[in-house]
């Protein structure tokens, strides 16, 4: 059995003790917002945050999550209240297929989380991981710097 | 995609027996939200409760029609855009194409092809609303208007469309409602959020991927190794002793493992041993191929385009230029993986995908149930990118979850990984064009002639009627057919060899190698003519005002002509596909052999353009899309293996590599057309014209990945 929590939820799962994160997020408690895309590593798409940082779920054996806090993309908005990152996707049109957005989204608030005022360099090393098909690069980029902004304004 | 098949034909080639379809105008449908009182048309839903919900019968993959379409609506139905409910239209006769007759998504046409019909579903509504108030308060209809979901009268008189259902429904359905002038137009022309944005951000759209039923079981299928293999042995002991393997199935496309989850049922499948007859697929291998092409492209081939004597111009010419180019495979490689939830009962089957071909695919699935098609329900999903993947004549991954489902005698959701999507087949096709063209002194050139070596997408497909003529694929040809360039002797032949390797129209289709080819080898024209490349475009297009348009805006834009920072070269394209007109001026550098493109300016001209911000996105998809695929797309096989496996090598663009795009729009007041693919075409040539007037080295094969070049 593994314990962990889930946005802010305390949940424990049983099974096969190095089935990913991703599967058991999606199949066995619902959160289906976390996608698969590569189950490498190399998309992004199934970032969460273990802890406050960034992970990729697809390849974190569960098991690796034992004790630890979990944030999935569903578990971003607080109260109610869309992230800044959210708000700002919204209002920069960024989603296409929307697919990988729920990594994208995840990665963003995990920089933003970790730097205030992100440049350039900052959001290409953050952010170069996570693979968008419909090419929406230029919309996160600037959607980061929107929420930066705000977020800086304490809005 | 461009289709063009008639219901007939197509009910002729696809469909045996009958094709009644199951969903009737204004009848009672499962797609019907609770309280849709008024139900004027296909499209149209409005409840007591004021709730207006649009049906939309083409799939949302990205390209924003969950929200332009509803804008047509509530432009001439006067209602608050952001208060429309929007629902996925099921498989319907009354959602098929007008001119294609069947319901797809594709070929860039969904405004194009429901301008016309989505306004009038809108306007319908609205004079049916207007005679229920004029009916309900006695007053003559010309003193009423509709505005913001509300009727309005003489006399401070009001009423809401919830109010006004009851009696509307019994109103007679106007045929030819009265449209807008565009000098009225509130909605259709402004820049308008996505509809879809809140969901896709908190993750609660739903995909095909995250669909779920109770009791439903995952497969993965083990697929050939190499195409065209079939299944001689299976070994499954070691797959069904994996915790959470329920059965291993046999399949026409290979063999399932099914579990109670995707990681037994992928783990099922690395313990399973299935030994395959290869066949003739395990002897392909991309380079021969390619030397295969290129001796094809030196006979003759099904005559195209026949126009004065190229022979005879070439031979008398100033001077000739020729030039060989080659495309590799490309897998479509959507960020949602293929899957398909199936649920099948004695007489009914219910499908859940992401889909852009409803109509074959409910054909294919009822064949494969061994049901009829109106026993088919398919609920479209979010499709996690398309790009011509999920347009499939033959269902491949529908019918083969259909299938998976009746062995297993269970719901199952069948999951591809990545790495088989990138195996799985149905890739652009590998091209090859051998082109020579002769010049006048003036460097104007007198012939063109021109040989494209590629595999037809079409034969074998329900299309072929329609698309293939005198034995040339239309799509294989488009692009490079419709030679835009003033040439007054041109030929152009066609050879379609046959291979087990399945190929797909991918984003632009025929014009993702046209367009690279043509845009390369007018630009070598140039250089060889010592002209600047724009100028030489701009002569040869004269009197082609709408190519024009884009080529001019584009440069000037680019500052086409002004220094740039040393180190740094333009390159330039223009290109007509679907309809609408497209170019593009790329700024680029190279340190070492890492390529920057620091720029990309874009015009297009798409007609009238409904959101002008989808026009930008899809403008800036179809660069990157583009981009992608010069720098490193490609598929290759050797002894019929496909050599690549996931993203570490079918690398895509990523954002530290995304060059800042400006999008131009030509304001036009022609009819709209298409905007999903025509921004795909140019990029490679952009960049390979670009590379040329930095290092004079002219890139004739994709992708540049081949030549040494890395992304910086």
């Amino acid at each position: 059995m593994t314990a962990f929590n889930v946005n802010g939820r305390a949940v424990s799962v049983t099974g096969d003790p190095d089935k990913p994160l991703l599967w058991v997020l999606r199949e066995d408690l619902q959160l289906t917002g976390t996608k698969f895309g590569c189950g490498m590593a190399l998309c992004g798409a199934c970032t969460v945050h273990v802890d406050g940082s960034p992970v990729r779920s697809c390849l974190t054996p569960v098991t690796a999550v034992e004790g630890r806090r979990v944030t999935t993309i569903e578990g971003l908005a607080r109260g109610g209240r869309l992230h800044p990152v959210q708000e700002a996707w919204i209002e920069q049109d960024v989603p296409q297929c929307g697919y990988c957005q729920s990594g994208q989204v995840m990665s963003a608030a995990a920089l933003l989380a970790a730097r205030k005022s992100p440049t350039d360099a900052d959001i290409d090393a953050a952010m170069s991981g996570n693979i968008c098909r419909c090419g929406t690069y230029q919309r996160i980029r600037a959607a980061i710097k929107q929420a930066a902004a705000r977020m800086g304004k304490g809005a | 995609m461009a289709l063009r098949v008639s219901r007939r034909e197509f009910l002729a080639t696809a469909a045996a027996g009958s094709f009644l379809l199951g969903f009737r105008v204004g009848g009672v449908s499962a797609a019907d939200p609770a309280g849709a009182d008024f139900a004027p048309n296909a499209f149209i839903r409005i409840g007591r409760n004021n709730v207006v919900t649009i049906l939309v019968n083409k799939s949302e993959m990205g390209q924003g029609i969950y929200t332009a379409l509803p804008m047509l609506i509530a432009e001439e139905l006067e209602v608050d855009l952001r208060r429309v409910k929007v629902q996925a239209a099921p498989v319907g006769a009354a959602y098929a194409h007008p001119q294609a007759g069947i319901q797809f998504t594709g070929g860039s046409q969904s405004i194009a092809s429901e301008w016309d019909r989505f306004r009038k579903a809108g306007a319908a509504a609205r004079e049916m609303l207007l005679a229920a108030a004029a009916q309900t308060w006695g007053v003559d209809r010309a003193t009423l208007r509709a505005e913001n979901g509300r009727v309005l009268g003489p006399g401070g008189r009001a009423s809401t469309y919830g109010q006004l259902v009851d009696r509307a429904r019994t109103m007679p359905v106007p045929t030819d409602p009265p449209l807008k002038d565009p000098s009225q137009f509130k909605i259709i022309g402004k820049s308008t959020r996505r509809l879809d944005s809140r969901e896709k951000v908190t993750g609660t759209a739903t995909f095909g991927m995250d669909a779920t039923v109770p009791g439903m079981l995952v497969a993965v299928v083990a697929r050939p190794p190499v195409f065209g293999a079939t299944v001689r042995s299976v070994e499954d002991a070691g797959a069904k002793a994996v915790r959470g393997v329920k059965q291993v199935v046999a399949v026409p496309s290979g063999v399932a493992v099914v579990a109670d989850s995707f990681w037994s049922a992928k783990k099922g499948r690395e313990a399973l041993v299935v030994e395959w007859d290869e066949g003739p697929g395990a002897t392909i291998d991309t380079d021969v191929l390619e030397v295969e092409y290129d001796r094809l492209a030196r006979t003759p081939g099904a005559p195209v385009l026949r126009r004065g004597d190229a022979d005879a111009a070439l031979a008398s010419a100033a001077r000739r230029v020729s030039a060989q180019y080659d495309m590799p495979y490309l897998a479509h490689a959507p960020m949602e993986p293929l899957n398909c939830l199936v649920a099948l009962g004695p007489d009914r089957c219910e499908i859940w995908t992401g889909t852009q071909m409803q109509t074959v695919d409910q054909a294919n699935a009822a064949k494969a149930a061994g049901l009829k098609p109106e026993q088919v329900e398919i609920h479209t999903l979010f499709l996690g990118g398309g790009f011509g993947r999920r347009a499939v004549p033959g269902s491949d991954f529908i019918v083969e979850a259909v299938h998976v489902a009746k062995a297993a005698g269970a719901p199952v959701k069948t999951i591809w990984t990545r790495e088989d999507d990138i195996h799985g087949g149905y890739y652009r096709p590998m091209w090859h064009s051998s082109i020579a063209a002769g010049l006048d002194v003036a460097g104007k050139p007198v012939a063109w002639k021109h040989t494209i070596v590629g595999q037809s997408i079409i034969e074998n497909t329900p299309f072929a009627g329609a698309l293939i003529k005198d034995g040339v694929d239309q799509t294989s040809v488009e692009g490079a057919s419709n030679l835009s360039y003033e040439v007054p002797n041109a030929a152009l032949d066609l050879h379609s060899p046959r291979s087990p390797v399945p190929v797909l129209w991918w984003r632009s289709v025929g014009h993702t190698h046209t367009g690279f080819v043509v845009e390369s080898f007018i630009d070598e024209l140039a250089h060889a003519a010592g002209k600047d490349p724009y100028a030489y475009r701009r002569e040869l297009l004269a009197g082609k005002a709408r190519h024009l348009g884009v080529l001019e805006l584009a440069a000037q834009k680019a500052g086409w002509g002004t220094p740039l920072p040393a180190g740094r070269a333009r390159g330039i394209a223009v290109h007509a596909s679907f309809g609408s007109f497209c170019a593009q001026v790329g700024e680029v550098s190279i340190r070492d052999r890492a390529i920057t493109v620091h720029r990309v300016v874009c015009a297009v001209d798409c007609g009238r353009a409904i959101n002008p911000e989808t026009i930008r996105a899809q403008m800036e998809g179809g660069i990157v899309f583009g981009l992608s695929a010069a720098l490193y797309g490609q598929i290759t096989m050797k002894l019929g293996r496909v050599q690549q496996n996931n993203f570490h090598d079918y690398p895509v663009l990523r954002l530290n590599s995304m060059p800042v795009v400006e999008v131009h729009i030509v304001p036009s007041t022609a009819p709209p057309s298409g905007i999903g693919e025509p921004g795909t075409p140019l990029m490679a040539a952009v960049l390979g014209n670009a590379l040329f007037a930095l290092t004079g080295q002219r890139v004739r094969s994709l992708p540049l990945v081949r030549h040494g070049f890395e992304s910086a």
